[in-house]
């Protein structure tokens, strides 16, 4: 069974959607012993960083997720400030992150940007796949996918790195480490890209 | 290359879609859920709907036909009209609907963006302000109820006003423009663009893919809306949902910022 875990921050309704869509049905859940037997997981996110570590934590599902997730393996996708999540630390906020994936996330740095690259990041952007990975797969089409953030991931380790996108400058867009992926996009909200990245993590993970 | 979004703004009212001119005189273009699947199988940047009865009649926001619209919508979607509760925005963001779009309510209960910026983030909130040219004194005012009401705020001092209390987006609409496929007005894109360091969504008279690219290049918006060019085909106004291929968005707007 797909969970996604609903701990109150963000939209899970248009991922089940989509997964609906594709014929991956899933469910979505906050209750760690539903969580516990799920095969795959989601973790959404939109809010800000520390909110979300709160949550996870009112919800008590820092315990199931460490379980699951780093001791038994099941598969987990991150989505925008879910694949944050999985980090060491972030600019917005002082608590410490999962630690899953060794990166630091940044804000987005206005000396670098340009007047027209506002902050949040709102809109459409093209990838770059920097290895071969079995979430985003290499194809004539440059895939693209819908953002909104205004924080990065800063990988300390190139080798988890999956992708790049750009806005103003490059900035990593897809990680992955083993069982761990995550992505800064919204793949629900991406059309066929989405779709076909979904399909993915839940056939190849 | 720089992708910037081109969004179908779909206008809503009585449960079936208009076109309005002038946001006067309108034509019926068909119905939502049909339009919004076929926007999504021409696979759009987002789409903004408005529920212009909704405001103007003062009734509520139909849950029901919006939660069937974004179960569908594999794209981001932005919903608008009669929103006066929190408890509405938290059923239409469980819908699966992205952003909420506040007009009238911004002036009458400014307090009911900031909690909801607290509690959904100002990605999902969006300000959407009607503006008219002063025939006369010259200079712009902003509308609500349809344009029937003048507000004291500029555009400009209410864009700043709405980010302050954490609206993540603007949509700036020209309502002399409106359904006129003439262009857009800049020079008020611009002012409101320059003003605010969130992202600006033009609207209001695009007739061409040029249309675009001057908003974008002149007036400074992040984004540009649209509603006659994308239901309409040809000079007699002939109904036909139609969205730009990605290739002529590259070759005519992205190649052209």
């Amino acid at each position: 069974m797909i969970i996604i875990i609903d701990y109150h921050c963000g939209n899970p309704a248009s991922i089940r959607n989509m997964l609906k869509k594709i014929g991956r049905p899933a469910e979505i859940s906050s209750d760690p012993s539903i969580i516990k037997e799920a095969t795959k997981l989601i973790l959404p996110g939109v809010g800000s960083f520390d909110h979300g570590m709160q949550k996870l934590e009112e919800f008590n599902l820092l315990p199931v997720l460490q379980k699951r997730v780093v001791k038994d393996g099941v598969p987990i996708l991150g989505i925008c400030l879910g694949v944050q999540l999985f980090c060491l630390q972030s600019d917005e906020g002082s608590l410490a992150g999962l630690g899953w994936i060794d990166a630091d996330v940044k804000k987005f740095d206005s000396l670098k940007l340009e007047k027209s690259d506002k902050v949040p990041h709102m809109g459409w952007a093209e990838t770059r796949i920097t290895r071969e990975n079995k979430l985003i797969e290499p194809n004539d089409e440059c895939p693209r996918y819908y953002y909104v953030h205004s924080y990065h991931l800063e990988c300390r380790k190139p080798e988890q790195v999956i992708a790049h996108a750009t806005h103003g400058y490059e900035f990593v867009t897809a990680v992955e480490k083993e069982n761990i992926v995550g992505v800064q996009f919204h793949p629900e909200k991406s059309h066929r890209f989405g779709m076909s990245l979904l399909n993915n993590f839940v056939t190849n993970y | 290359m720089r992708r910037v979004r081109i969004i179908p703004a779909l206008l809503m009212e009585n449960g079936g879609l208009v076109k309005t001119i002038g946001f006067n005189e309108r034509k019926y273009v068909g119905d939502p859920i049909n339009t919004v699947k076929i926007l999504n199988d021409k696979e759009v940047d987002e789409v903004v709907l408005l529920d212009i009865g909704a405001s103007k009649n003062s009734t509520s926001p139909n849950i029901d036909l919006i939660t069937e619209i974004a179960s569908e919508c594999f794209m981001p979607l932005a919903y608008g009209g009669g929103v006066t509760e929190l408890s509405q925005i938290k059923q239409i963001l469980n819908a699966g609907v992205e952003k909420v779009i506040f007009n009238t309510s911004f002036f009458d209960n400014p307090n009911l963006i900031q909690e909801a910026a607290k509690i959904y983030g100002s990605q999902s909130i969006v300000v959407s302000l009607d503006v008219k040219k002063r025939r006369l004194l010259g200079g712009y005012q902003v509308k609500t109820i349809g344009g029937k009401l003048t507000q004291k705020l500029t555009p400009v001092e209410a864009s700043i006003k709405a980010v302050t209390l954490g609206a993540g987006e603007i949509i700036i609409t020209s309502i002399d423009n409106d359904g006129r496929m003439t262009g857009y007005d800049l020079e008020l894109t611009k002012s409101v663009s320059e003003a605010v360091s969130v992202p600006v969504i033009a609207c209001g008279g695009a007739g061409s893919m040029g249309d675009f690219v001057s908003v974008i290049n002149e007036g400074h918006a992040s984004a540009a809306a649209a509603g006659s060019l994308f239901v309409f085909k040809g000079p007699h106004r002939a109904v036909l949902v139609n969205y730009p291929e990605q290739k002529v968005l590259n070759d005519e707007v992205y190649n052209r910022l």
